[in-house]
């Protein structure tokens, strides 16, 4: 066998397995977008309640928490930007991450001091090869993640809200659909409002148990928590959806390449034998000439 | 359903699912301040629950019960919501 047709063949092994790998990621990821999907549907009544309950107390109170409104002015910010723990899912990090540099610039405009938290070991490794100050990060779960999870990650953000930030924003991924996920930014404290209308003159006769303050005091931790758990679920999500589409262009480009190498092993080998051929053929025509000659 | 405004509608949930939900006439549960059950036509309400039993008097007469760790009952116009650590 000729050095231009091992190389080739060589080659085409190599692309062989990648593909076979290419192709398992896939599969994988296609069946977990479909666990993932139901987790964020069956996370979203409980997230629907608790923002019903506290649009209710916004709305049916007076009480001025800083759950509903600015409470200090510290001139501070976290942003918490959720991206995947793994590669091999296109731009799907990046995306989120370049989503968390545009809210951070923006509110950096606004002359807030800006506090990251992580979410993925890619986001991590981001801001570290860049030099950039972390406030707080968690990895290991951005695939699969679960309640406990969030609770972690809201405690943080929850304590700093009550300590010294004016805000905090959530940068995740929303899971549109299979083909379409968009990383957004949220702010998530205080609550924004929106179609939130306060009545005006009397309230209706809302009753706290205890009390409207006690009330949005313990609801202030758990909706963070549902907040967030809602972000990473959708995120899980989107990342598997991402892998998916990047591993199934991956496999095509195998494919691709396959096939074109296999013409251009082809053709080696086809040239290979026209050139035995035409030596053999040579070197008859040579003895035949030499032996004419002797005579 | 012998009146639609005169059941309540519920829904016990957690984080992370749908625990129940369906028609009841009357639900139970423990608040910081103490036991409160609710009928309907109730005023509408948010409280704080403690540890405990929720429970619930479906409109078919059955009786459900939830154990939670601590959660929320919010209560408007005969719909009735409990969030929590159900287990």
């Amino acid at each position: 066998m000729g050095a231009q047709l091992r190389i080739y063949r060589r080659r085409m092994r190599s692309v062989k397995a990648t593909k076979k790998i290419t192709k398992a990621m896939e599969l994988i990821s296609a069946s977990r977008i479909v666990k993932a999907q139901q987790r964020v549907a069956a996370s979203s009544p409980y997230a629907t309640e608790i923002t019903n309950a506290v649009a209710a107390i916004a709305t049916y109170s007076n009480t001025d928490h800083p759950l509903t409104a600015q409470h200090v002015n510290a001139g501070r910010a976290s942003v918490l930007v959720i991206a995947a723990d793994r590669g091999m899912a296109g731009a799907y990090s990046n995306a989120a991450i370049k989503e968390g540099d545009l809210l951070i610039a923006s509110l950096k405009e606004r002359g807030l001091d800006v506090r990251s938290y992580l979410v993925g070991r890619k986001a991590v490794n981001f801001y570290k090869f860049r030099n950039r100050e972390i406030a707080g990060s968690w990895t290991g779960f951005s695939d699969n993640p679960t309640f406990e999870n969030a609770k972690e990650v809201a405690y943080a953000l929850a304590q700093e809200f009550l300590g010294d930030s004016d805000e905090i924003h959530i940068v995740y991924t929303t899971f549109k659909s299979m083909i379409t996920q968009q990383p957004i930014a949220t702010r998530m404290l205080p609550m924004m409002l929106d179609g939130v209308v306060k009545p005006e003159g009397l309230l209706p006769e809302y009753e706290f148990e205890p009390n409207a303050t006690e009330v949005l005091n313990s609801l202030l931790p758990r909706y963070v928590e549902a907040r967030v758990f809602n972000a990473m679920l959708q995120s899980a999500a989107s990342e598997h959806a991402a892998r998916r589409r990047a591993m199934k262009s991956a496999t095509d480009n195998a494919d691709e390449l396959i096939k074109s190498l296999t013409r251009l092993a082809n053709a080696a080998r086809q040239a290979e034998i026209t050139q035995e051929i035409s030596e053999i053929v040579g070197g008859a025509d040579a003895l035949a000439s030499a032996s004419a000659g002797s005579e | 359903m012998a009146n639609a405004s005169h059941v309540l509608t519920v829904e016990v949930v957690s984080p992370d699912k749908r625990v129940w939900s369906g028609e009841a006439t009357m639900v139970s549960a423990r608040t910081l301040e103490g036991d409160i059950g609710i009928l309907p036509d109730h005023a509408p309400l948010l409280g704080v629950l403690v540890d405990g039993k929720v429970e619930i008097k479906t409109v078919a007469g059955e009786k459900v019960e939830f154990t939670i760790n601590g959660g929320f009952l919010s209560v408007s116009q005969n719909r009735v919501s409990v969030l929590g650590q159900a287990d």
